[in-house]
């Protein structure tokens, strides 16, 4: 049987996931729960339970053979279903083999620089997406492919060993350097995310490290002083993001806080000062 | 009506002047038109553009700039410039000098090329072109005029487009020409600027070099016409409303699109045929004795409009999946439209085109006036009906090869691109993959905003929106497409 990919959904043009207009692919399941996930529909796999057949407006979710079946057809997006999971799931998974993806790709290879995997947590996908990179590669070779992760598997591992060969460059979230924050806000460790940081820095492929600023919760100087030491050698790109709460789950959002510009301008004055080239503040 | 110009309180006095020289020309008839002619002008269905009765000079003039940067002008006396103040003040000069339907000059050259040669101390030549720049946005009051840069990258060019970031001006529109040569870094100070100031746009200069057989000018909205040359006269159709006189789309196909191109093609030729033979321009001008301007450069444009509410209305189109821009049926009946039309302009061998377009009109997909109502620019897709980018583009595309004196596509895309401009050249390369010949962008955070080709200030509407006087002709034009054709209202691309 051929590889499959479970893929929550597509963006055909995308410019805040790597360098130039790319093809974002987001892949399903994550191995964090992070407080202020912003998609968290994209967390599990569908349990089939069927709790979303009834809320769906247009009939666009059936139960068949104890599956969910989803028909896109009919499906309005107003994401109700997403909403009504108590799972973190979606029932709108496309499940691709990697030719379906190819084909997808084709219609927009002359329009963009190349493809980045997202998710969820891409890397959970780790055999398809490198078998999926070593196709673009073979018949595309001058699109790119870049990995976005949250850095929660050990990329030094035999087993990502292909993933890493044929990734161009990955995009690395360091969400905390403190570890009890790290490990309050995302429900992991941050030891092997660190490890990935120096990995990918010592292997050339770290394009950019992101980290999301929430005001009071975390010590944003801590992470963005460590993390801006680490990588400030290379060409890599540090990107400040400020907390948003648009998407986040209702029962979370009390705890979250956004900050103010000026923290974020601050922010990136420590980066600059400890010689990272490349900063951007989203 | 002369006297209610005269005493006008809400147009300047340059207006005044213009007004009432449109209205002299107005008060006589000199032209012959058909019976057929003149029915298809009182519906409405054929229309010249206010170019009023009695032509005298050429609509569009695209002077060889290079004659004047190497010899001067005996006529105006000026000497050939040696350095960079001389070369803004002698094209300043110039430029007053160049006519056009607008009264105005449409085209002054390719201006990062023509200005390099003087381009010394840099700080020195960026003030001289932030003067040139300024001069041109308060003098020539009319942003149909239009300058060029590229495809190469210049010191010149790279200063214009950051003095175009810093002013903010809607004059003049610019246009880079864009090829494989066009450097990276040049691509994406454009971009940038666009995203300031909705200029420059994007010309794939393969396919207007092709067309053009070498040196070309983008003028006026997005016009490509030959350096040297230019149009006698534009003259166009309304599809939209022309689709209503017919009993099916073979019956508009076969007859209606046939009779009424005959009209346009005779009427194009009249037009022409008085400013050649009658008006004097061609023998008295000094831009043609100085050699800046060839009359075997010029031809006639023949343009048009509403192709979507064409297409729609011969389809009986009203779900989004039947319309234009969206069912392959709808796209392919209306390739067929342009298709048509081309061949019959191709096929019509006129004394009133010049040699170097084998005595042919061009077809021209024209981007409307203020008072269009339900008649989208040219082959676009109506505004609020846009689809998705890609789709878009692609969609559009197969237009382009038929207009080689204009067409393109306009898009306007969030803030966040600010940080990722080489996200849109990526686009833009793609696009011209599709052979798409012309890409227009600017952001929704812009003041300089693009109306439908031309460019206008958002707080200058706003200005003439509580009956004040403003300075450009073209805000009040702006104003009209905003109100009449939501011109203001393109989708938003994000992310």
């Amino acid at each position: 049987m051929s590889l499959k990919g479970k893929v929550n959904k597509i963006i055909k043009f995308s410019n805040v996931d790597g360098p130039g207009n790319r093809m974002a692919i987001f892949f399903q399941k994550c191995n964090f729960n992070c407080e202020y996930c912003h998609n968290p529909e994209t967390i599990n796999l569908c349990k089939n339970c069927g709790l979303c057949i009834e809320g769906c407006p247009t009939k666009a979710l059936n139960l068949k053979e104890k599956k969910i079946e989803w028909n896109e057809e009919l499906c309005c997006e107003c994401d109700k279903c997403t909403k009504i999971c108590p799972h973190n799931s979606s029932p709108k998974i496309y499940s691709y083999t990697i030719d379906d993806l190819l084909e997808k790709i084709e219609k927009v290879k002359p329009f963009i620089k190349g493809i980045t995997v997202s998710g969820g947590e891409s890397t959970l996908q780790a055999d398809f997406i490198a078998e999926l990179f070593i196709q673009v590669k073979k018949k595309w070779p001058k699109l790119t492919c870049f990995v976005d992760t949250n850095g929660g598997v050990n990329l030094k591992d035999e087993k990502y060993k292909k993933l890493v060969e044929n990734t161009d460059f990955f995009m690395l979230d360091i969400k905390a350097w403190d570890k009890v924050e790290h490990l309050n806000i995302t429900g992991k460790d941050v030891d092997t995310v660190i490890e990935n940081l120096y990995f990918l820095r010592d292997i050339n492929k770290l394009f950019e490290v992101r980290s999301v600023i929430v005001s009071e919760r975390i010590n944003n100087r801590l992470t963005v002083e460590h993390v801006s030491r680490i990588i400030s050698e290379k060409e890599t790109r540090y990107k400040i993001i400020k907390y948003r709460n648009y998407g986040v789950r209702e029962n979370m959002k009390s705890n979250l806080f956004s900050p103010t510009d000026q923290e974020l301008k601050e922010l990136e004055e420590i980066a600059k000062e400890n010689g990272v080239k490349n900063t951007l503040i989203i | 009506m002369i006297l209610e110009t005269i005493k006008s309180q809400k147009i300047t006095f340059e207006q005044k002047v213009v007004a009432l020289a449109r209205l002299a020309e107005g008060s006589i008839e000199v032209l012959n038109k058909s019976e057929a002619l003149k029915k298809y002008i009182e519906d409405g269905i054929i229309c010249d553009l206010f170019e009023g009765n009695a032509p005298y000079r050429p609509r569009y003039i695209v002077p060889d700039y290079d004659i004047f940067m190497e010899q001067g002008s005996k006529f105006l006396n000026i000497d050939k410039p040696t350095n960079i103040w001389e070369a803004v003040h002698g094209l300043l000069i110039l430029y007053k000098h160049v006519p056009s339907i607008t009264t105005m000059p449409v085209y002054l050259g390719n201006i990062d090329y023509l200005l390099e040669p003087f381009i010394k101390d840099e700080d020195e030549a960026y003030l001289a072109i932030k003067l040139f720049l300024k001069h041109i946005d308060s003098t020539i009051t009319d942003s149909f005029c239009h300058a060029n840069i590229g495809p190469k990258e210049t010191k010149a060019g790279l200063l214009i487009l950051k003095a175009m970031r810093e002013l903010e001006l809607p004059t003049p529109n610019l246009t880079i020409k864009y090829t494989e040569e066009t450097t990276g870094r040049i691509s994406v100070e454009a971009i940038k600027t666009a995203l300031v100031t909705a200029k420059p746009s994007f010309a794939n200069d393969k396919i207007f070099r092709d067309d053009f057989k070498g040196e070309y000018g983008i003028v006026s909205c997005y016009n490509g016409l030959k350096v040297g040359g230019g149009a006698n006269t534009l003259v166009r159709v309304r599809l939209g409303a022309l689709s209503k006189l017919a009993q099916s789309k073979e019956d508009f196909l076969i007859r209606v699109l046939p009779e009424v191109s005959k009209e346009m093609l005779d009427y194009i030729d009249e037009r022409s045929r008085f400013i050649i033979e009658e008006s004097g321009f061609y023998e008295s001008s000094f831009l043609i004795k100085e050699g800046l301007l060839e009359k075997e450069k010029f031809t006639g444009l023949f343009g048009f409009v509403g192709l979507a509410e064409c297409v729609n209305n011969l389809l009986g189109a009203t779900e989004k999946k039947e319309r234009f821009g969206y069912s392959d049926d709808a796209n392919a009946l209306a390739l067929e439209i342009v298709s048509t039309m081309h061949k019959i302009i191709a096929n019509h061998k006129t004394q009133y085109a010049g040699e170097f377009f084998e005595n042919t009109h061009l077809l021209h997909s024209q981007v409307g006036i203020d008072t269009d109502r339900n008649e989208s620019p040219g082959c676009r897709i109506p505004v609020g009906e846009e689809p998705e980018i890609f789709e878009h583009i692609m969609k559009s595309a197969p237009f382009h090869q038929y207009c080689p004196s204009g067409i393109g596509d306009i898009f306007v895309f969030d803030e966040t691109y600010k940080s990722n401009p080489e996200a849109i050249l990526d686009i833009i390369k793609g696009a011209f993959e599709t052979n798409l010949r012309f890409f227009s962008l600017y952001s929704d955070t812009c003041d300089v905003v693009r109306v439908t080709g031309y460019l206008v200030k958002k707080s200058e509407i706003e200005k003439l929106d509580k009956g004040e006087q403003v300075l450009r002709d073209t805000t009040i034009l702006g104003k009209g497409a905003r109100d009449n054709a939501k011109a203001l209202g393109r989708k938003l691309r994000s992310e």
